[in-house]
């Protein structure tokens, strides 16, 4: 009933060794870091240089694109899809959106247009992903 | 400007368009590109671009434009595609009825219902999604019960949540994409339960999805029950056997108000019945020719309306490929007919277009019934080519160039997905 990937994904079975579920293709290799004094000596179980690479950024720094709605007044819809235009720090990934989640907009909006500029001061802006005229 | 004006009806078309999502809009480009002069679009919802203004993640248009877009902004692009090309878009409407001599029956906020002639049509509708009926899960039916797209539809287009306490059945991706979406939004999701050993959708959305946010996957697991009398109270899950039977000894109740469902598409073809179109047993959708045209004269079909996609990419270059079939139908134009078939052989689904004319290039998609890596994909004795891994769930697509046909005389090629040793020769 578990799910073995479910399990791997960012454990770690000593204090030594950090598991990742690689999503370069539909292979899903089962990657793992070998650390020593806060260095990686070894990545392991990767099947193509995209796996390790992956391996080396989801264990040092994971970062993960952001994206939600803004709620927006006088469109056709009552929300603007937005974008982190980057990558941000994926611990930060939540309060990006608490932060974009408590803004009000009023249409007309352009695709690009940045709605929350240098989010949290990850330096990344968020913009519109769409247009949304006024009616 | 992304809201396509009305359009002034027309009593006559060249070419008109069932469908303004990926595949329709692609398809009027198409049209446009291969010599029809005035091609309409009609789709039902207020504004052009389908299933992908809801769409709001990333992960779009990779092949397709060549940089990762947003379901919004690949909309967008494509609606601009379009109009750029003086293609008319009717938004709101609905057509009720096409006949055989390919008289459109549409009924519309903006004009009631109208009849209008086309000198081909395209059918773009798309899918739908498999519903709590589809499956028959037993227990009483309260609200909050719905298809994870509808409910991402009310999230992302309407500003609404569905519910607070939220369990997915299906771990396809709209699914997966759904459980992020809706803790984002403050919304607490239980878990996804899978009634397969596997998971279904991308192992990018496994983890961005699920495992970031500390979801939990239940692999051969169902739904059994649903309780509630106005509102949904609870589910209760059971572990399966190899025979999908539910182990009722194990079964659990979970507390909640929503379950959304995640267990498939399947074709839009209601149009079709009504034309009369012979469809394919396997994908359920109209059997094309290497033009996209069915069994109907001067009717095309494109998208999801012929077979499930994962890439809306594949989606345009196929649809493209509808919109210059049924523009160079309406302008008179002949196309030379198929003459070689392709018959799904060891590990092979189904291959669209089946068959393919031996003068051109045709890109071939295909779907494999298991995973296997590595691999080779046989085309008959012609050709072969290796490939590194194979999954039910990825498209796989082969260009045959008209060189691999030379020296070919035979009416059909088996294709097929076989073993390979690593380290042998392909």
């Amino acid at each position: 009933m578990s799910d073995e990937r479910h399990d791997v994904a960012g454990a770690e079975d000593d204090a030594h060794v950090s598991h990742y579920l690689c999503i370069g293709c539909p292979l899903g290799c089962r990657l793992e870091v070998e650390e020593e004094d806060g260095e990686i000596v070894e990545v392991r179980g990767q099947s193509c240089k995209k796996g390790e690479a992956f391996a080396r950024q989801e264990h040092t720094d994971p970062r993960r694109v952001v994206t939600t709605t803004v709620a927006i007044e006088g469109s056709l819809w009552p929300r603007l899809p937005v974008k982190t235009e980057g990558d941000v720090p994926k611990d930060s990934v939540i309060d990006v959106c608490n932060l974009l989640h408590e803004l009000r907009l009023e249409a007309p909006v352009t695709m690009g247009q940045v709605i929350a500029a240098d989010v949290l001061g990850t330096g990344v802006d968020v913009v519109a992903s769409r247009d949304l005229p006024r009616r | 400007m992304i809201t396509p004006k009305p359009a002034q009806l027309q009593p006559r078309y060249d070419v008109v368009v069932v469908g303004g999502g990926p595949a329709g809009l692609a398809a009027a480009v198409g049209a446009r590109e291969s010599g029809a002069e005035r091609v309409l679009v009609i789709d039902r919802e207020p504004e052009a671009g389908g299933i992908l203004q809801q769409c709001i993640h990333p992960g779009f248009g990779l092949h397709h434009f060549g940089e990762e877009l947003t379901g919004p902004e690949y909309a967008q692009r494509a609606i601009e595609q379009t109009l750029e090309r003086d293609v008319d878009v009717l938004s709101s409407a609905y057509v009720l009825d096409v006949a055989s001599d390919r008289r459109l029956k549409v009924t519309s906020r903006d004009h009631g219902v109208a009849f209008l002639d086309a000198g081909a049509v395209v059918l773009a509708m798309g899918a739908r999604e498999r519903t709590r009926g589809a499956i028959r899960i037993p227990g009483e039916r309260p609200a909050g019960v719905m298809t994870a797209g509808f409910a991402q539809k009310l999230v992302n287009l309407g500003g609404m949540l569905p519910g607070r306490r939220a369990v997915i059945l299906g771990s396809g991706d709209i699914g997966l994409i759904m459980a992020r979406r809706l803790v984002l939004e403050g919304v607490e999701v239980e878990g996804v339960y899978e009634l397969m050993p596997h998971a279904n959708g991308l192992n990018r959305n496994l983890v961005q999805c699920l495992h970031d946010y500390d979801i939990p996957l239940h692999l051969s697991t169902t739904v059994v029950h649903i309780d509630g009398r106005e509102r949904v109270e609870k589910v209760t899950v059971a572990p399966v056997d190899e025979a999908y039977r539910p182990n009722m000894a194990k079964a659990r109740d979970i507390a909640c108000d929503t379950l959304l469902v995640s267990i498939g598409l399947i074709p839009d073809n209601e149009l079709a019945h009504r034309l009369g179109l012979r469809l394919d047993p396997v994908t359920t959708g109209p059997v094309v020719t290497s033009t996209m045209e069915t069994t109907r004269d001067g009717v095309f079909a494109c998208g999801n309306v012929v077979h499930i996609h994962d890439l809306v990419d594949y989606v345009s270059q196929e649809s493209e490929l509808a919109g210059r079939g049924a523009g160079a139908y309406a302008t008179g134009t002949p196309t030379p007919p198929d003459n070689v078939r392709l018959t799904p052989g060891e590990n092979v689904r189904y291959c669209v277009p089946p068959t393919i004319t031996t003068d051109r290039e045709h890109t071939v998609y295909m779907r494999v019934t298991k995973p296997m890596a590595p691999c080779t994909l046989h085309l008959g004795d012609v050709y072969k080519r290796p490939l590194r891994y194979v999954f039910p769930g990825e498209m796989v697509t082969l260009k045959v160039r008209p060189r691999f046909l030379e020296g070919f005389h035979g009416g059909s090629l088996p294709v097929s997905i076989v073993p390979r040793e690593e380290g042998g020769s392909a």
